[in-house]
């Protein structure tokens, strides 16, 4: 027995130097050329030839070693992991479950103590309440708000791509609708936040009907292509248009939000003075903190609401068979543009939150770029899954924006080395680890949305029979 | 609406898929509390038939008459919505829905008033349903996923039932247990069957009447007992068909 499996251990072994030797002798023919060889120019604008044998050497070691390790250790491992995770499947199950009860639970608490808890360690830190409010800025802003607009924006995409199944690759048309309406309506008129931001959700709604109207026969592929034109339509639109919306240039100074008309101005009047407070920058953070938060969990109660609802189940059947859903009496036209719509509206309202905070828009930040990055929180989070794609935001976001931070990178590859450069290099690592570690998302199990009273009376009676 | 008058009525339907005539003058006819059935070899036409009378593809000349109404142009929901539900080709249930979702789904014309009322119904004809309530419909089996195809289309409480191919790929006595539970729908309640078969025998057996379809076109018709016992028709779909 003993003898079986040393030999088996020894074969796995010789199988991995045979590979990692091919995978050397690869890197070698590969890149023998591209990188062990490099034209220079001398002072004389000769071209000479250098011979760089240390980095082939690099790469060849990198190649074999890896292949190497790859196969004698990575592999094996992973099989025996597989193995135990077959035999405890059950029982784990179980403990996942309770655990993914509690989850959204707790983050939620998290969620709404976050300010405060930055500023009071924040204090702590710094010894002093003030120092605490500044430095806490950072953390607010750069983390909390900046996360949670992605949230919302991929819970309002999520409605489009995750529950209708529909392929929406211009996203970011619709935010940028919202954040326009916001920045043209209050410059010009004067309108309140209050007032622009349901306004701003249905402008972009509608735009939401405009766009889901020619696509209606569109599926898949064809829909993506001309979701995308629509995004790169609305961003052109938005650049020539310069009599209205100033083209490149952007608008800026666009009114602040207010909290029930109080502004967060210094001096008399403002939200500071009026409390007594010392004069920050901080407090309009934390409402804006606040305001994120309350926008976002509202896009994830409409999602939770109408997913119980007819409307919500005809999106989910429609994702999976527009066929079979026609012939059950659905009116798949209605059902698409309300999805369109709704998504967009959320879309819309996070567009006007934006141009509120940052008090500036411009085409520069309703690129393809923003629709593919809210595209990626979807589907690395699991479509459909509002936990998984609210996790999916922090790491991406809170990633990208940590990686900002890691000074002590510079340590280990020199001064010269920014990390801010390979953020879309990590970030790009990091959607491939996922995928191939779990090819539907964070969570990839789509939820029951079977409703709540009436389905205890229904299980409760049917299961107990289904045993006999 | 009297006993005799058609319900459902297929008059010289043709449909084409792009420049390829599917269906040439089609005639077939449906009466109140009926089984007909529709019989044919592979790509005779027997689905397009089916789909046509959805709609999907819509009929380029005759007409479709359902109830007195004529329907060959309404949009595909509407004519579900007049109570004609259909098990499709391929069964087509939701495979990421459970089984109880899907039910929901047949039922959505209804707001679900009537929804444990039918529910127990279609858990009676088809008990095993009962068991997989909360499973996914695509990890149910080919036999369990046509019960709850055809359990889907009871849920909308239709008036005339359309089958394509119950039978399609299951074993013999999930076929006998569907045929069955067919008969008692359509014993207890009066219920209108339309079934498209392949298998002749097991539905000539069924039904009231049968048409046979050859290449777009109803070639014979008749009682079912006819149909079984004329040597055409026996030697084309039954003899060396009846194992």
């Amino acid at each position: 027995m003993a003898d079986v499996q040393t030999s088996k251990a020894e074969s796995t072994i010789a199988k991995a130097i045979k590979e990692g030797l091919f995978a050397a002798a690869l890197a070698l023919g590969l890149f023998l050329l591209i990188v062990g060889f490099r034209t220079d120019q001398n002072i004389r604008n000769e071209l000479v030839l250098n011979q760089r044998w240390g980095l082939l050497a690099i790469f060849v070691l990198v190649a074999g070693f890896g292949r190497f390790f790859l196969t004698a250790y990575v592999t094996p491992w992973n099989a025996a992991r597989a193995a135990k995770k077959r035999t405890a499947v059950a029982k784990e199950a179980k403990e996942q479950s309770s655990f993914r009860k509690s989850f959204p639970k707790i983050g939620l608490a998290i969620l709404f103590i976050y300010p405060f808890l930055v500023i009071s360690i924040l204090a702590a830190y710094n010894g002093s309440m003030m120092g605490g409010l500044q430095g806490s800025l950072k953390y607010v802003d750069n983390f909390g708000i900046q996360i949670l607009i992605y949230v919302m924006l991929a819970w309002g995409l999520n409605i489009v791509i995750g529950l209708a199944g529909l392929l929406d690759l211009g996203y970011v048309a619709f935010y940028a609708v919202g954040a326009y309406s916001y920045a043209l309506l209050s410059t010009h008129f004067g309108l309140s936040f209050w007032l622009l931001l349901p306004m701003a959700g249905i402008f972009a709604a509608l735009w939401g009907i405009v766009l889901g109207f020619p696509v209606l026969r569109l599926r898949g592929d064809y829909l993506a292509i001309v979701t995308l034109a629509f995004g790169e339509i609305i961003r052109l639109v938005l650049i020539n248009w310069t009599v209205v919306t100033k083209g490149t240039f952007g608008i800026s100074g666009i009114a602040k939000a207010t909290l029930f008309g109080i502004p967060f101005t210094p001096g008399p009047g403002g939200f500071a003075n009026l409390l007594g407070l010392p004069n920050s920058g901080v407090y309009y953070k934390i409402f804006l903190y606040y305001l994120i938060l309350f926008l976002a969990l509202l896009t994830a109660w409409v999602t939770i609401r109408l997913r119980r609802m007819p409307i919500g189940r005809a999106w989910e059947a429609l994702r999976e068979d527009e066929i079979a859903c026609r012939s059950l009496g659905i009116n798949t036209t209605t059902t698409k543009l309300t999805a369109f719509a709704t998504g967009a509206m959320f879309g819309g309202f996070a567009g006007s939150f934006f141009a509120a905070r940052q008090g500036f828009v411009s085409p520069e930040s309703f690129v393809f770029l923003e629709s593919a990055i809210i595209l990626a929180i979807v589907v690395l989070g699991g479509m459909g899954s509002l936990v998984g794609i609210a996790i999916a935001a922090a790491v991406m976001i809170g990633g990208t924006e940590l990686l900002r931070e890691l000074e002590f990178l510079k340590l280990v590859f020199g001064n010269d080395f920014t990390p801010e450069l390979y953020r879309m290099l990590l970030f790009g690592l990091a959607m491939i680890v996922v995928m191939v570690w779990k090819p539907r998302g964070f969570v990839g199990n789509r939820e029951p949305s079977a409703f709540l009273h009436k389905r205890k009376m229904i299980s409760s009676e049917f299961t107990k029979e289904g045993h006999g | 609406m009297s006993e005799n008058k058609a319900l459902l009525s297929i008059e010289n339907v043709e449909t084409y898929y792009g420049n390829i005539r599917a269906l040439s003058g089609v005639t077939v006819h449906a009466d109140a509390g009926e089984i007909v059935t529709l019989i044919g070899a592979n790509g005779a036409g027997k689905s397009t038939l089916m789909m046509t009378i959805f709609g999907m593809p819509r009929a380029r000349t005759g007409r479709i008459m359902f109830d007195g109404k004529d329907i060959t142009h309404l949009p595909t929901h509407e004519i579900a919505r007049l109570r004609i539900a259909q098990s499709p080709e391929g069964r087509r249930i939701f495979p990421r829905m459970t089984v109880q979702e899907n039910l929901q789904m047949g039922a959505s014309l209804d707001k679900l008033e009537f929804f444990d009322e039918d529910v127990r119904k279609v858990f009676d004809l088809f008990p095993r349903l009962k068991e997989r309530i909360n499973q996914r419909g695509g990890t149910l089996s080919g036999g369990e996923q046509q019960m709850l195809a055809i359990g889907r289309a009871l849920m909308a409480r239709p008036r005339l039932l359309l089958l394509d191919e119950p039978s399609l790929g299951l074993a013999p006595l999930i076929i006998k247990h569907i045929f069955e539970a067919i008969k008692e729908l359509n014993k207890t309640t009066g219920l209108t069957v339309f079934l498209v078969e392949q298998n002749a025998f097991g539905a000539l057996k069924l039904a009231d009447r049968g048409y046979v379809m050859v290449n777009g076109i109803v070639t014979m018709s008749g009682a079912s007992k006819d149909l079984l016992a004329n040597p055409e028709v026996r030697a084309a779909y039954l003899e060396g068909g009846r194992h």
